[in-house]
């Protein structure tokens, strides 16, 4: 059945039907409706798991890594702060190989007090050894959150992922879903390295400099593997429940001239602008990036590129612009468009590929760049 | 109460940890799993604990051991308590921590943990420093005691932390000291038997951070119980019950002096903070009495 | 793509007759999305919330700059807010008013919500439901069909008398 749906509650849908043993979360907006709604689920038995309102995100996150090393399912979600606040962990949960799945619906950062949506929560994170995507519909967020148990718990895989939506705009928004019977698509849950009191073990000790950059070493070779695991979930995923997904959604790309690379609910709204612009005869495409990392080769070779950044790194530039520019030799014209949930419409983002200054920066609405 | 446990034969402590000499931390940690068993998972945050363990691959530590991050002894242990529990496992989830990863930087987890109800025991052992940094003063680090982030002596008081815990009104909570492994025995094994949060507070004699020789850490154990600087007790659903040693001390405790002397770490202690020290033994033995005689 | 402005105050229930809409909007067949602008939430505050609906998946999330429409719940928040602001020209205004309000340039209409809530007893904690009764309002004006309005109310309450109340402001609505 047709179903309407925020983006949260489709978060939380999804993980009711995937069923993890234990859901440790602190409410922040604007997730707390994912929290809300899983609390709902296991007090009405809905959802056999154990909720843990636990005192803060960093305890969150130490509450997943304390249950997942048992063996079981694990399930947290957070937002801006709350991400940063559990930092410590989110590299403990990827060193340990915990299989964590994450929901963060991305906000912006303090001060001052601002609720609304930007990338530079997750983008934080992205050296933590975390697989990360990013999704921009409803339908998306739910069926990339199934997808996400499924890559994490992978044997080639052991590393948890994240799961990004933009705040309001999408966590808030109301759309149609369509929720599928999950079946085995999830096969259980099988951690090689569960405590076992029989054989006991231990883990996160001292460790040696020789051993340790092993380790780092393990995390970085699994993160590669799971590019493979990705493309086969997502394949798999697309024969059983009829929906598509890739590292990128591409819009009219073959032929493009120029191409906006975004991610998030940005990256949808370039199609529109692509639609505006090759009426006025300018050959656009999108390019809208869904996985961060592990992070896919693009496609880009002959084209110029408009990355349109909901972040930025202080003293360099825009995140994904300096990703893309670290992989690709072709002009980048880099947008700094919507931090602090900044309007920016289609009709900004075709303004952007018509004034585009290929090798510049160009921060959105700041009157001395424009 | 007074009877003499049976305690298990079986070692859970390997012999080839990497603790000082004359460590009773590691002491305690032995009677701590002979009274929990082979069921059972130690979570342990950044401290002493983490170190003697050794250096991967090996583990000196005969049960799992999962080690956490400094604040989250008691969330993780929060998080492996309930996936047991799940799984229908009745496994013991010991919470192993210092005096720093509990009354510091730990607090907060553990609050949480005790609020929310968690069935798990945690263990403080206190050796009143950051011992596993070089001996930097904590919330445990008692008023006059030298560190080295208080080197002329500290000017604040011991954090109470058994009051904190208190007020979280757990099932069961107790004080323990290393020196008195069969107490400790005891205790361990009954809060292993409650539903619940259960907390016991062990005081662990230091010999590098204390500065007093390896072979003393015992006599040190004592002379604190003696002389009513550490009072051995237990609260059962709110009844305190102080044990016979700290009975003792209360009706005719040593010197105070006899326990500082030998101690490197309050070496020219003034003379007024003496008395205040004796002033707040005193305040303690007696507001303990008057709790043990009321319940 | 046919898009609707709903202006209301906070706690008046736009949210959810934006939810309603776009829901019957998708029982209809087409594609729809219903997006609250959220600012803090303060009980009694001017609030916006947005809808569109096609026949085509919809890929905007930006705020509607030009309606095709606007639906105001509580007649008030003109004095503090523009409400015609970027309504296209010849575009429909809804106004919860026992009175006819006329907008030069703009097809008008106007409904009394409130006392189609009042008469039908609809108060929750002192204020009356409209988000019930509008979406009744909109089937006369040929935004939703009839029954995809009833089975859209059905589905998200369950207290028939917020269906009697839509049918009641679809007969007192002007086509």
């Amino acid at each position: 059945m047709k179903k309407i749906s925020t983006g949260n509650k489709a978060v939380a849908e999804a993980v009711k039907q995937i069923v993890p043993a234990v859901v440790a979360a602190y409410p922040i907006t604007p997730q707390t409706e994912i929290v809300e709604q899983i609390a709902e689920f296991v007090s009405s038995g809905e959802l056999k798991s154990r909720y843990i309102a636990v005192e803060s995100e960093h305890s969150a996150m130490a509450a997943c890594i304390g249950a997942s090393i048992t063996g079981v399912r694990t399930f947290t979600a957070t937002s801006s702060h709350g991400l940063l606040y559990m930092h410590e962990m989110t590299n403990w949960a990827a060193g340990a190989r915990l299989p964590i799945v994450m929901a963060n619906v991305n906000r912006s950062l303090g001060p001052g007090w601002n609720i609304w949506a930007e990338h530079t929560d997750a983008l934080q994170e992205r050296d933590t050894g975390w697989l990360q995507v990013y999704v921009s519909t409803v339908q998306e967020a739910y069926d990339a959150t199934i997808m996400a148990f499924r890559i994490a718990e992978h044997n080639d895989v052991l590393l948890p992922v994240m799961v990004n939506l933009d705040g309001f705009l999408l966590s808030h928004i109301m759309q149609p879903l369509d929720t599928v019977d999950v079946g085995d698509f999830v096969p259980p849950i099988q951690l090689p390295h569960a405590i076992d009191v029989k054989n006991p073990t231990g883990y996160g000790g001292l460790t040696g400099p020789d051993q340790q950059f092993k380790f780092r070493w393990d995390i970085e070779r699994s993160i590669r593997d799971s590019v493979k695991v990705i493309e086969a979930t997502e394949k798999e995923f697309a024969k059983r429940f009829g929906r598509k997904y890739g590292f990128t959604e591409d819009y009219q790309c073959a032929d493009a001239d120029v191409i906006i690379v975004a991610m998030g609910t940005l990256g949808k709204e370039a199609e529109v602008a692509v639609d505006l612009l090759r009426k006025e005869g300018i050959k656009a495409g999108s390019m809208r990036l869904r996985w961060l990392r592990p992070f896919p080769k693009l496609d880009l070779k002959g084209k110029q590129v408009v990355v349109i950044d909901r972040d930025y790194s202080f003293g360099r530039g825009g995140i994904l612009a300096t990703e893309i520019m670290a992989q690709t030799k072709e002009d980048v014209f880099s947008v700094i468009a919507g931090l602090g949930g900044q309007e920016v419409t289609y009709e900004d983002v075709a303004g952007f590929v018509r004034k585009r200054r290929m090798g510049e920066e160009f921060w959105f609405g700041v009157n001395n760049n424009v | 109460m007074d009877t003499i446990p049976e305690i298990p034969k079986e070692e859970y402590i390997l012999k080839c940890t990497s603790a000082c000499a004359g460590c009773s931390d590691s002491l305690a940690l032995r009677y701590v799993l002979k009274a929990a068993g082979p069921d059972t998972v130690l979570v342990v945050p950044a401290c002493c604990t983490s170190v003697i363990q050794g250096i991967y691959p090996n583990t000196a530590f005969n049960v799992p051991v999962y080690n956490i991050a400094f604040a989250s002894a008691a969330a993780c242990a929060s998080g492996m308590s309930n996936a047991f529990r799940a799984a229908g496992k009745k496994t013991n989830v010991i919470a192993y921590a210092g005096d720093g990863g509990t009354l510091d930087i730990g607090i907060q987890a553990m609050s949480g943990a005790f609020e929310r109800g968690t069935d798990f025991l945690y263990i403080c052992y206190d050796n009143e420093a950051y011992g596993n940094t070089g001996m930097q003063r904590s919330g445990g680090t008692p008023l006059g005691a030298r560190t080295t982030t208080t080197p002329t002596g500290k000017t604040d008081n011991k954090k109470d932390i058994d009051a904190i815990i208190a007020a979280h009104d757990p099932p069961y909570q107790a004080t323990a000291c290393a020196a008195y492994p069969q107490d400790l025995f005891k205790k361990v094994t009954k809060a292993l038997t409650f539903r619940g949060p259960t907390f016991i507070h062990i005081l662990a004699p230091c010999p590098p951070g204390w500065r007093y020789s390896t072979e003393k850490s015992v006599e040190m154990g004592k002379l604190a119980v003696k002389s009513g600087m550490w009072v051995l007790y237990e609260r059962e659903y709110g009844k305190l019950t102080i044990g016979a040693q700290s009975k003792a001390a209360i009706k005719k405790p040593i010197p105070l002096e006899d326990y500082l002397a030998p101690q490197g770490r309050f070496k020219g202690i003034d003379p007024k903070t003496v008395d205040i020290l004796k002033q707040r033994i005193a305040k303690n033995l007696a507001k303990l009495a008057a709790e043990e005689a009321a319940s | 793509m046919f898009e609707i402005r709903i202006h209301s105050r906070g706690g008046q229930g736009g949210v959810t007759a934006a939810r309603l809409l776009a829901l019957a909007a998708i029982h209809d067949g087409k594609y729809a999305t219903a997006a609250p602008f959220y600012g803090a939430e303060r009980r009694g505050a001017p609030i916006v919330s947005f809808v569109r609906i096609d026949d085509r998946p919809i890929r905007i999330y930006s705020q509607i700059k030009k309606p095709d429409m606007v639906i105001v719940l509580d007649a008030s928040v003109m004095d503090v807010v523009d409400v015609l602001q970027g309504l296209k020209t010849g575009g429909r205004v809804l106004v919860n008013s026992a009175h006819p309000r006329e907008f030069k340039g703009f097809t008008s209409g106007h409904v009394d919500l409130t006392g189609i809530a009042l008469k039908e007893n609809l108060v929750v904690a002192g204020s009356p439901i409209l988000n019930t009764p509008v979406i009744g309002a909109l089937a006369k004006q040929g935004i939703v069909s009839v029954d995809s309005a009833k089975k859209a109310i059905r589905e998200m309450f369950s207290d028939e008398r917020n269906v009697k109340a839509a049918e009641t402001a679809y007969e007192e609505m002007s086509a």
